[in-house]
């Protein structure tokens, strides 16, 4: 279970404080699946980095099955149980996606074990197990391969930032089942994932709105869900930027 | 069987892979003189008259044969030039396996500089393997300066793979190439250095056959306080293409100089150079360490990578 308690986090732009989250209290019990939405800009990233240690908060604590973790490393982290993937891939110059998976698993990974975890995201385990993870991968390709890191990792919480973007519409199939066989197998771990995706809010246990740095809406996705498709904060949140603009209220 | 000491064992296993007496035609040398030598139906290990060094000659038509030269050194003190000569005959297709470990646990200067001069015939195929490799904590430095000299007729091809990851103090080397028709030379070199260590690889290929190509690239990490030079030059004298790529990944203090050198002599030769020199992107390492690694942990394993 994942407990965020007050946080909030700013940043120092120009000698000014700017907050990007405020007091967000937030729990994410095992055995579920949050997916965190709302409009661009809202914090979420933010949001999904601070838990996984790449960012400390400004003020507020973050509780990791009851232990407090906002000091924490990256590393231990990870080695707590906290899986992360990243929404732009990291490329690397010579380490292979074997590698990737292998170091993901903490294990001496056969390679047949290591292209289940590859089939899992719809790639040709048998093409990509010893390409180099660089820039002569796609962007979709490198996103599933990031994906499929997670997967191999196994965590107690897997936290997703954006696993749509970049992903072309046939792949995005494959993606919902990923996380659909994740859900099935959930257990007492947990999903939680960032995403404007109807799609992927649909297959959510719960719905976390957040919107100016604000947490505004959080419950079961089928209370949320009506509520965020006729007022959705994302549009208010487009309009309010377009009418600043002077634009028609029209997105 | 070899009758060498177990620190010569460990240094012929790190720069040839050896277990035992290879396969095929080989020359072992070690401490400034041969210790076994074998000759082949179709190749010749034949000793210079002068003492220098010695000839490979590889018979026109040869496949899938294998030479190795590996050199050891567990002498402080010792200093030699040794000069090798490969003739590869017409269409042969063949793998050459040089390197040379040092062990300096002494208080002197340990060198080897060695010259290897390929003339590599019409059609033939090589792919060249050659290790570099330090060890020993005595005050005299492990140096080690390569001369390589390629001549390469009409349609031949070689393969370069030069690796120097650990413990060589102080090396140059110096590779000199000239190309005939349609003739194609690849060169991927790998260097790694640590300490207050100094290399300096020097490169100059002369594109002169029309329809020819080469590719010379580098990967290396320079760690501590430790210095490298990378200077590669073409010259595009026909119709021809060339490439030169430098990667770099420095660490500590460590400082790497990429000098691109490119000259076109003729309007269709096809040049390009490539560098990029900066330490380990902060985003490789946050990837790893959300995957359980430690920051030195991660490090290592992106250098691994790089340098594989």
């Amino acid at each position: 279970m994942l407990e965020l308690k007050n946080i909030s986090f700013e940043v120092n732009e120009g000698g000014q404080d700017i907050g990007i989250l405020h007091d967000i209290s937030l729990t994410i019990p095992d055995g579920t699946l949050t997916v965190i939405t709302g409009p661009n800009g809202g914090g979420k990233s933010t949001m999904a980095k601070l838990i996984a240690g790449i960012i400390k908060p400004t003020s507020g604590k973050i509780f990791f099955n009851g232990e407090d973790i906002t000091d924490m490393s990256i590393t231990d982290r990870a080695r707590a149980g906290i899986g992360f993937a990243f929404q732009q891939p990291v490329r690397f110059k010579g380490l292979q996606v074997f590698d990737l998976i292998r170091l993901a698993t903490g294990t001496k990974l056969s390679t047949v074990d290591a292209c289940k975890y590859l089939s899992a995201v719809g790639l040709c385990a048998r093409e990509y197990i010893n390409r180099e993870v660089n820039a002569s991968l796609s962007g979709g390709e490198l996103k599933r391969i990031e994906i499929a890191t997670v997967l191999a990792k196994a965590s107690k919480l897997s936290v997703f930032d954006e696993p749509e973007a970049g992903i072309d519409l046939w792949s995005f199939q494959n993606l919902i089942k990923v996380f659909e066989g994740m859900r099935k197998d959930i257990k007492d771990s947990s999903i939680l994932i960032i995403s404007h995706q109807e799609r992927i809010l649909n297959i959510a246990d719960e719905v976390v709105v957040l919107s100016d740095g604000k947490l505004v809406a959080h419950g079961p996705k089928d209370q949320i869900l009506p509520d965020l498709a006729g007022t959705m904060s994302a549009v208010k949140g487009c309009g309010k930027g377009l009418l600043e603009e002077g634009g028609e209220e029209e997105c | 069987m070899l009758n060498l000491d177990a620190v010569s064992d460990r240094l012929l296993e790190e720069v040839a892979d050896l277990h035992k007496v290879p396969v095929g035609a080989f020359n072992i040398r070690s401490n400034g003189q041969a210790v076994a030598r074998n000759s082949t139906a179709n190749i010749d290990i034949i000793p210079k008259e002068n003492g220098s060094g010695i000839d490979i000659k590889i018979k026109p038509g040869t496949k899938n044969e294998s030479v190795h030269i590996p050199v050891v050194m567990t002498a402080s003190g010792i200093k030699e030039i040794v000069y090798n000569d490969f003739y590869i005959g017409e269409g042969s297709d063949v793998v050459i396996v040089a390197g040379c470990g040092i062990d300096n646990c002494g208080p002197k200067d340990s060198e080897h500089d060695g010259i290897h001069r390929f003339y590599v015939g019409k059609g033939a195929k090589v792919k060249y393997v050659e290790k570099h490799y330090g060890s020993g904590d005595g005050a005299g430095k492990r140096i080690l300066n390569p001369g390589t000299e390629v001549y390469m007729e009409e349609d031949s091809y070689m393969e370069m793979e030069m690796t120097q990851i650990k413990g060589v103090d102080d090396t140059v080397r110096d590779t000199k190439a000239e190309l005939g028709k349609g003739a194609r030379l690849v060169v991927h070199e790998r260097l790694m250095t640590h300490g207050d260590q100094k290399a300096v690889s020097n490169y100059r290929v002369d594109l002169n056959g029309e329809g020819c190509s080469a590719d010379v690239v580098s990967r290396s990490v320079a760690k501590n306080d430790s210095y490298q030079k990378f200077d590669a030059v073409l010259n595009g004298n026909t119709a021809c293409s060339g490439h030169t790529e430098c990667d770099a990944i420095i660490m500590d203090n460590g400082r790497i100089l990429a000098v691109p050198g490119l000259e076109a002599n003729n309007v269709d030769a096809a040049l390009v150079h490539e560098a990029a020199i900066g330490k380990i992107a902060g985003e490789q390492l946050i990837k790893l360490m959300t995957l359980g690694l430690t920051e030195a942990e991660a490090e290592e394993q992106i250098i691994n990578g790089f340098l594989k």
